[in-house]
């Protein structure tokens, strides 16, 4: 997880910001989307590149800061490296999208008040309607839209994703003791 | 190829027409919820089996070969309850629940054969004979159906170009920018009374006289596809299944009001939307359909995508030309209306994506015939996405005026499981919960507003017996009070108090002057806020509080929840034949309510239990029998 440090992170592709704030001409009025590329590239907002990218587009770092904690896409905490959006929608919260969203945090053993594994691989979130209200109650993992779910399919959904993570990239020593 | 002119265009079409109309096509649904349901293997499975058996599959093989058929990836066909679905072109055959193991029968018997493969098609079961209807026209799903905004969802390639102009694609454009002036064009949508379908209704003629009339060296045309009602995905599924008719609605706009650049704001939580807007608009460049000089005509429009971030605020106009501009997106007070001062301090027009989808119909078939459908004041058509308890969840386009009745039992097929209708929820957080009383009203922007609900963006929530509508009402505030900016305080610290007392009537813990509290702060949030967040938010509370008083009641002097949903209103009670006395559940019990000695059944102490529900999980006899609270027995 020491990995995913602003330090590190920054002494290792600060390029990266800078490309991303070309390719959008460092012009303010594309800061939404500047900071939605560096969160695709981070998994979150270093609070270092935040300051960074204010001076760049010659904007006060609050006003950058206030943008980054208004829209609820933007973390300044990092977030998994697969994000679970729960469908709370009304569609979904009338079919019960409240034991889906419990039966998602037991199995990943989260405690109360905290949305992501320590070994920085899942970040669970609540979102208003993806949409799918054909399916309710829905999660997607990523951009992929699971539908009528259950207790039962929670957990066989996210033991496929574990077995994923482990028959992958085993080898950074993050899967811990939830796969069983 | 690019079109220099309006004939080239048209030859164009003409060609086109000719290569899809009437074709043999296998149309597999693309939309989201038949994707979630397996369409990609089902369209895979397909052009397995159609290669194998040499009916190849490819639109350049069919053309000219009117027995090939062409297997097509489609947007949403709207009845994603019984999806996959799959449409048999040009019979009209529709498939539902399609499976991959069913192709092999699907191309067999229907595209060798002619013939219907009987189990897949539509059955309801009507006094105890069972009926079927394998055609789409016929199924009573669609037999109500008026499809102007959908015309082509579900039916062509939203990533082909061709097949959006075999459907007369752009040729609204082309009309628009050659025989007619941009007063013309405001003019005709004038007299079709097109309003404004993201909610408010505000007629979109005059909408763009304003914009037109007001003198500026630069315009926007912004295109609203900032969707973010729960359990709404309207604007979603046209964006996904016909970006073209956004993109032409938006060019017709801006000649009408003099625009020549264009902006899409589309929800974060929309990739695909936002995937299939970009390919379209470089599609429509590459054909010079977008651009300098469109079809030879002097008129250029530039349209880019904007992605929102997750604010729900956003879709309020002045919030939303601030998030394009790159800030928080806060509202702003009106006036002035971003028609003299939007976007970048000019003129702006906002019309949500259904508004600007009727656009190109309306130039290309003309205000009288878009007047034949839906009522004097509200015409056209409205698309609604059916969701909650219904039988067919999913997209539909109605006429406007056709009853609730209609839309929910005809349509939408009733209640889900055989049970009682209760409400429904129309309009979103900002909407009202109407009634049975109201079944019979007609839907239109005036009669719903008369009832206290709002026409809203189309998101339709059905709730049937076992919904709390008090419950209802607090999701609904829990929702707007966590969008809410933050920036006016009645909308800041109003939905606060109102999601506090809710929580407690919910919680079992209300007074009757909490009731009387929440009904005046829901009066003055609705009078008092900056925005249309803030001033429809109260909605839900207000109408549930007129059409559900004893329910609000049950739950604060009987603390009794009808429908069962509310955990507070549970009793727990150790049944003596079955309790061993073993004494685990008072050893769980963290308010310690429960007693008791060895050989003798505990007790639990109702004052006292919190209803957590410890005990029942604790017991390893099945000694412990939640009671609902009824009125009487308390």
């Amino acid at each position: 997880m020491e990995k995913l440090e602003p330090e590190v992170a920054l002494g290792r592709s600060f390029e990266k910001v800078n490309a991303i704030l070309e390719k959008h001409g460092y012009d303010s009025t594309n800061l939404i989307a500047i900071l939605q590329e560096i969160q695709e590239e981070y998994r979150y907002l270093p609070e270092e590149i935040l300051t960074y990218v204010a001076t760049a587009l010659r904007v006060s770092p609050a006003y950058v800061y206030g943008v980054a904690t208004f829209y609820a896409q933007f973390s300044l905490k990092p977030k998994g490296k697969h994000i679970i959006r729960v469908c709370d929608g009304t569609a979904c919260h009338v079919k019960g999208s409240e034991k889906v969203l419990k039966a998602v945090r037991e199995y990943l053993g989260l405690r109360e008040g905290e949305n992501t594994t320590p070994d920085l691989l899942f970040t669970v979130e609540t979102v208003a309607c993806i949409g799918a209200c054909a399916l309710a109650p829905a999660l997607m993992v990523d951009e992929e839209v699971h539908g009528l779910m259950d207790e039962e399919k929670v957990q066989k959904l996210l033991e496929s994703y574990m077995e994923r993570e482990e028959g992958g990239e085993a080898s950074d020593g993050l899967q811990g003791q939830k796969g069983a | 190829m690019v079109f220099r002119d309006r004939k080239a265009l048209e030859e164009r079409i003409q060609e086109l027409k000719a290569r899809y109309t009437g074709k043999r096509r296998v149309l597999v649904c693309g939309g989201l919820g038949c994707l979630a349901k397996g369409a990609q293997a089902v369209f895979e499975k397909f052009q397995e089996v159609l290669a194998r058996e040499g009916l190849d599959w490819t639109v350049e093989r069919g053309d000219g070969h009117g027995s090939t058929p062409q297997l097509v990836r489609t947007g949403c066909m709207g009845l994603c309850e019984a999806g996959p679905l799959v449409t048999i072109e040009p019979s009209g055959i529709l498939y539902l629940r399609v499976h991959p193991e069913d192709v092999e029968d699907i191309v067999e018997t229907t595209l060798k054969n002619g013939r219907i493969v009987e189990h897949l098609v539509y059955r309801e079961e009507q006094n105890g004979r069972v009926q079927q209807w394998p055609f789409m026209k016929d199924v009573p799903f669609y037999r109500r159906q008026v499809k102007i905004v959908l015309r082509n969802c579900g039916s062509i390639d939203p990533e082909n170009l061709d097949e959006y102009l075999a459907r007369d694609g752009y040729l609204a454009l082309a009309r628009a920018l050659t025989e007619m002036s941009p007063d013309d064009v405001i003019g005709e949508v004038m007299k079709a009374g097109l309003r404004g379908r993201g909610g408010g209704g505000f007629p979109t003629g005059r909408k763009w006289q304003f914009a037109r009339m007001v003198k500026a060296d630069r315009k926007y045309i912004v295109c609203n596809g900032d969707e973010g009602d729960p359990g709404a995905f309207m604007d979603r599924s046209v964006m996904e299944g016909d970006p073209h008719s956004v993109i032409e609605g938006m060019a017709i706009a801006g000649y009408a009001i003099g625009a020549s650049e264009g902006y899409i704001y589309v929800r974060a939580e929309y990739p695909l939307a936002v995937k299939r807007l970009r390919k379209a608009i470089q599609d429509a460049y590459q054909a010079g359909l977008l651009g300098e000089n469109i079809l030879g005509t002097g008129f250029c429009f530039d349209v880019r995508i904007k992605e929102g971030a997750g604010a729900f605020v956003c879709g309020e106009e002045t919030a939303l030309i601030a998030s394009i501009e790159g800030k928080r997106g806060m509202p702003n007070p009106r006036p002035p209306y971003p028609a003299q001062k939007g976007l970048f301090g000019k003129p702006t027009v906002i019309n949500n994506v259904e508004t600007l989808v009727n656009v190109p119909a309306i130039i290309l078939y003309g205000a009288e015939w878009f007047r034949s459908f839906g009522t004097a004041t509200s015409p056209g058509t409205k698309t609604f996405a059916l969701a909650g308890k219904i039988q067919n969840t999913g997209l539909v386009e109605v006429p406007m005026g056709i009853t609730l009745r209609e839309l929910i039992f005809d349509v939408g097929g009733g209640i889900q499981n055989g049970k009682r209708f209760k409400a429904v929820q129309i309009g979103g957080p900002s909407g009202g919960c109407l009634t049975e009383h109201h079944l019979d009203l007609p839907v239109d922007y005036d009669s719903l507003c008369g009832a206290g609900a709002i026409m809203g963006s189309g998101g339709l929530i059905v709730l049937d017996e076992d919904t709390c509508i008090v419950e209802v009402a607090r999701f609904f505030m829990s929702f707007t009070q966590s969008e809410s900016c933050g920036k006016c305080v009645p909308c800041r610290e109003g939905t606060k108090h109102m999601l506090n007392i809710l929580q407690k009537i919910v919680d079992g813990k209300a007074t009757l002057e909490d009731l009387a509290l929440l009904e005046e702060t829901a009066l003055v949030v609705k009078d008092a806020s900056l925005c249309g967040l803030g001033k429809t938010a109260p909605n839900p509370v207000l109408t549930t509080l007129r059409y559900f008083r004893d329910e609000y009641i049950d739950h604060v002097v009987h603390r009794v929840c009808p429908a069962q949903v509310c955990q507070a209103m549970r009793e727990f009670w150790i049944d003596p034949e079955k309790c061993r006395a073993c004494g685990k559940c008072a050893r769980v019990c963290p308010v310690s309510c429960i007693s008791g000695r060895p050989k003798v059944p505990y007790v639990i102490d109702q004052a006292k239990c919190i209803k957590c529900g410890s005990c029942f999980e604790a017991c390893p006899f099945d000694a412990i029998v939640i009671k609902w609270r009824r009125k009487g027995n308390a």
